[in-house]
C-alpha cells in the first residue's frame, strides 16, 4: 500500500472519530450550553470580586480569557485523557483495537473533534462576558492571535494524547488521575491571574508553569488583546509553545505504541475489571 | 493452509504474584469454509483464545497465525482480514444511528463512501434493521444492538470472523436469526472462515462443522458434532427422579458411569442424570440408588446429547451463565 493511500485511509478515521464529536454536540446542545453557562458562574465569581476590590480593569479581561481558555483544559482532560478508559469501559476500544487503524489517527480525530466543539464553547464565553461585564477587548496583532492560539491548542492536544497513551494502561485509575491533575493547571496556568508577569510566584513555579501549555496560551493572548502587546512581545510565547508541540507530539506517539505494547502483553486492554 | 493455525498456544495471567495459565498448548486448526465451535464455560480460556487471535492479546508461548499472518509479527495484516463481535457489547456509539454506525466502522477498514454506503444497506437489509436505520444505537433493544453488531463484523467483509458468545443474552429469534446468517454467510464462500465461542450446546450443535471442548485452558476434544455424539454410541443417558437423596450423592465404584450430574430441588426431589456406557448397567445404578435410601419416582433412558459428550470430558455441565455446574 502507497503513501498516499494510507495518508487517505488515515484520513478517513480521523474524520469519522471527528465526526462522532461534533453529532454528539448536534444531538445534545444542552451539554455544550451547560458547558457554557457552568465556567460562566466562576468567572462571574472571580469578577465580582475583583471589582468589589477595585482591581484594574484588565482583571476582569483576564478572567474571561483564562475561563474561556480553559474550557480547552477540561476537554483536554476529560474529553481525551480518560476517553480511552470510557471506551475500553463500553467495549468500544476492542473494536478500535482489531481494526487496520492508526491509534494515533484516532486520537487526532477525537482531538479535532474537541477543538471544535471547545473553540465554539470558548468564543460563547467570551461573547457572553463581554456582553455581561465591562470588558473591552482589542485585537492588536491577528496573525500573532492565531499563531499563538493554533500552536497552544496543538500542545494541549499533544499533551491530552500523552495522558490518553498513559491511561490506555490503567483502569479506573484513569478518572483518579484525571482529578488529580485539574486543580493544579487551574492554580498553575494562571487561569484567573497573570503567573508569569507576578511577583507573587517564585521563579521555580513560573518555569514549571511554563511546561503546561495552558500557561503559555493564556498569557500570550492576554498580551495580545488586553495589555496591547505586538507579535515581538509574544515570540518567547511562540517559541516555548512550539517547543512544546515539538516535544509531546513524537513523545505521545511513542507513548501510546509503548502503552498498547504492555497492555497486550499483560492483557489489560480490553479487560475491564482493572 | 488452514485459515486458523495455533501451535502450542499458551497464555499465563498473573494474579497476586501467583500465576495462571489460561491456554495450555493449544493446537487447533480451522479449515477454510468452516466453522469451528469452542465450546467451554466460564474461565476455560476461550475469550482468551479469541483475544490472541484478534491480536488483543500476546502469547506468552507457541504460534498463532490467521489467515497465513502471524498475529503477534504481523498483527496489522491480520486485522485487514478479520472482525470480531462480542456478545452483549455496544455495537458503536449511542449518540449515532445505525447507518452512522455502520459508515462510521467502514471507515476504520478504509472503505470508500460509496462501498460503505453500499455494504451498510445490504447488512442493514440482512440484519432486518431497515425500520431503525435512522434509530440512535442507544434506542435500540439488546436484540437489534446484537444484530447491529454483528453487521458492524461483514463491515469490511472478513475473511475470518471470531464469535465471542454472539447470542448471549438474545431470545430465540435474534439468536436463530444471527446464527443462519452466520452459516449462510460461510457456506457462500469457501474461502471464510468463523471460529465461533459458546456455551450453549444447541447452538453449537446447529451451526459448527467441528467441536472443540476446552477445559482449564486446554483442548480436550475437537471433532465434528456427529463423530462426537458418536464415540458415545453405545452408551445411554439414565434421567431419574428419586427422594431421600442427598446431593452429594456419589457414582464412584459403579462400573460403566461415564458421567453424572446431581442436582436437588427445594421440592426434596433430586434429579439424577447419569451416563453410562451400557445400557445394562442400569440395574447396578439402580441398586446402588436403593442402597444409598433414595426412593425412585421416575427413570427415564435416551440417546446421549452433546452435552453429554461435553460432561464425559469436562466431568460436569454448564448451567445457562456459563458456568459449570
Amino acid at each position: 500500500m502507497g503513501i498516499a493511500s494510507e495518508v487517505v485511509d488515515h484520513g478517513r478515521v480521523i474524520y469519522a472519530r471527528a465526526y462522532v464529536r461534533l453529532k454528539g454536540l448536534i444531538r445534545e446542545p444542552h451539554w455544550s450550553i451547560a458547558e457554557v453557562i457552568i465556567p460562566m458562574l466562576s468567572i462571574s465569581a472571580y469578577i465580582y470580586m475583583y471589582q468589589v476590590l477595585n482591581a484594574p480593569n484588565e482583571f476582569l479581561g483576564f478572567v474571561i480569557i483564562g475561563g474561556a481558555m480553559l474550557s480547552f483544559w477540561s476537554n483536554v482532560l476529560w474529553g481525551m485523557s480518560s476517553q480511552f478508559y470510557w471506551e475500553k469501559e463500553t467495549g468500544t476500544l476492542e473494536l478500535y483495537m482489531v481494526a487496520p487503524i492508526s491509534r494515533m489517527a484516532v486520537l487526532i480525530g477525537m482531538a479535532l473533534g474537541g477543538i471544535i466543539n471547545t473553540t465554539i464553547r470558548a468564543i460563547s464565553i467570551l461573547a457572553i462576558g463581554t456582553l455581561l461585564f465591562p470588558i473591552h477587548f482589542v485585537v492588536g496583532d491577528l496573525s500573532a492571535l492565531i499563531i499563538i492560539f493554533v500552536l497552544a491548542v496543538v500542545a494541549l492536544y499533544g499533551m491530552g494524547i500523552l495522558f490518553a497513551s498513559l491511561f490506555l494502561l490503567y483502569g479506573r485509575e484513569a478518572t483518579h488521575m484525571a482529578d488529580l491533575l485539574q486543580e493544579p493547571i487551574y492554580v498553575l496556568s494562571g487561569m484567573y491571574y497573570p503567573v508569569l508577569s507576578s511577583r507573587f510566584f517564585p521563579s521555580a513555579i513560573k518555569f514549571l508553569a511554563t511546561a503546561i501549555p495552558l500557561t503559555l496560551g493564556i498569557d500570550g493572548i492576554r498580551q495580545l488583546v488586553i495589555l496591547g502587546g505586538d507579535f515581538n512581545s509574544v515570540i518567547p510565547h511562540m517559541v516555548g509553545l512550539a517547543i512544546l508541540a515539538l516535544l509531546l507530539l513524537p513523545f505521545s506517539y511513542l507513548a501510546l505504541r509503548k502503552m498498547e505494547d504492555i497492555s497486550k502483553k499483560e492483557g489489560r486492554l480490553t479487560l475491564r475489571w482493572q | 493452509m488452514y485459515a486458523v493455525e495455533t501451535n502450542s498456544l499458551s497464555r499465563l495471567f498473573k494474579a497476586k504474584g501467583k500465576p495462571i495459565v489460561a491456554l495450555n498448548k493449544v493446537d487447533l486448526n480451522i479449515n477454510y469454509g468452516e466453522i469451528l465451535g469452542l465450546l467451554g464455560a466460564n474461565g476455560a480460556g476461550k475469550t482468551t483464545f479469541v483475544k490472541i487471535l484478534a491480536t488483543l492479546l500476546l502469547p506468552s508461548e507457541g504460534e498463532a497465525s490467521v489467515y497465513g499472518f502471524d498475529v503477534t509479527k504481523q498483527a496489522k495484516h491480520v486485522r485487514k482480514v478479520i472482525n470480531l463481535v462480542s456478545g452483549g457489547e455496544t455495537p458503536g456509539y449511542g449518540i449515532l444511528t445505525v447507518k452512522e454506525n455502520l459508515w462510521f466502522f467502514s471507515q476504520l477498514y478504509g472503505l470508500s463512501n460509496n462501498l460503505a454506503k453500499e455494504r451498510a444497506g445490504q447488512l442493514i437489509h440482512d440484519m432486518e434493521l431497515e425500520e431503525y436505520v435512522d434509530t440512535r444505537m442507544h434506542k435500540l433493544s439488546t436484540g437489534f444492538k446484537q444484530r447491529l453488531n454483528l453487521a458492524r463484523g461483514f463491515i469490511n467483509d472478513p475473511k475470518v470472523l471470531f464469535l465471542d458468545e454472539p447470542t448471549l443474552g438474545l431470545d430465540i429469534i435474534n439468536a436463530r436469526h444471527i446464527r443462519k446468517y452466520v452459516k449462510d454467510w460461510v457456506r457462500s464462500d469457501k474461502s471464510r472462515a468463523v471460529l465461533l465461542t459458546t456455551h450453549y450446546m444447541a447452538e453449537a450443535e446447529e451451526i459448527c462443522d467441528r467441536i472443540a471442548i476446552i477445559y482449564n485452558g486446554s483442548i480436550v476434544a475437537c471433532e465434528t458434532p456427529q463423530t462426537l455424539k458418536a464415540s458415545m454410541e453405545k452408551s445411554t443417558v439414565v434421567r431419574i427422579e428419586a427422594k431421600n437423596s442427598s446431593s452429594t450423592l456419589s457414582f464412584e465404584g459403579i462400573s460403566g458411569v461415564i458421567a453424572s450430574s446431581v442436582d436437588s430441588n427445594s421440592n426434596g426431589i433430586t434429579k439424577i442424570k447419569v451416563v453410562l456406557d451400557n445400557e445394562s448397567r442400569i440395574p447396578d445404578l439402580v441398586s446402588h440408588l436403593a442402597n444409598n435410601g433414595c426412593k425412585i419416582i421416575s427413570i427415564n433412558t435416551s440417546e446421549p446429547s452433546l452435552e453429554d459428550v461435553y460432561i464425559k470430558y469436562i466431568g460436569r455441565g454448564i448451567s445457562t451463565d456459563g458456568h459449570s455446574k
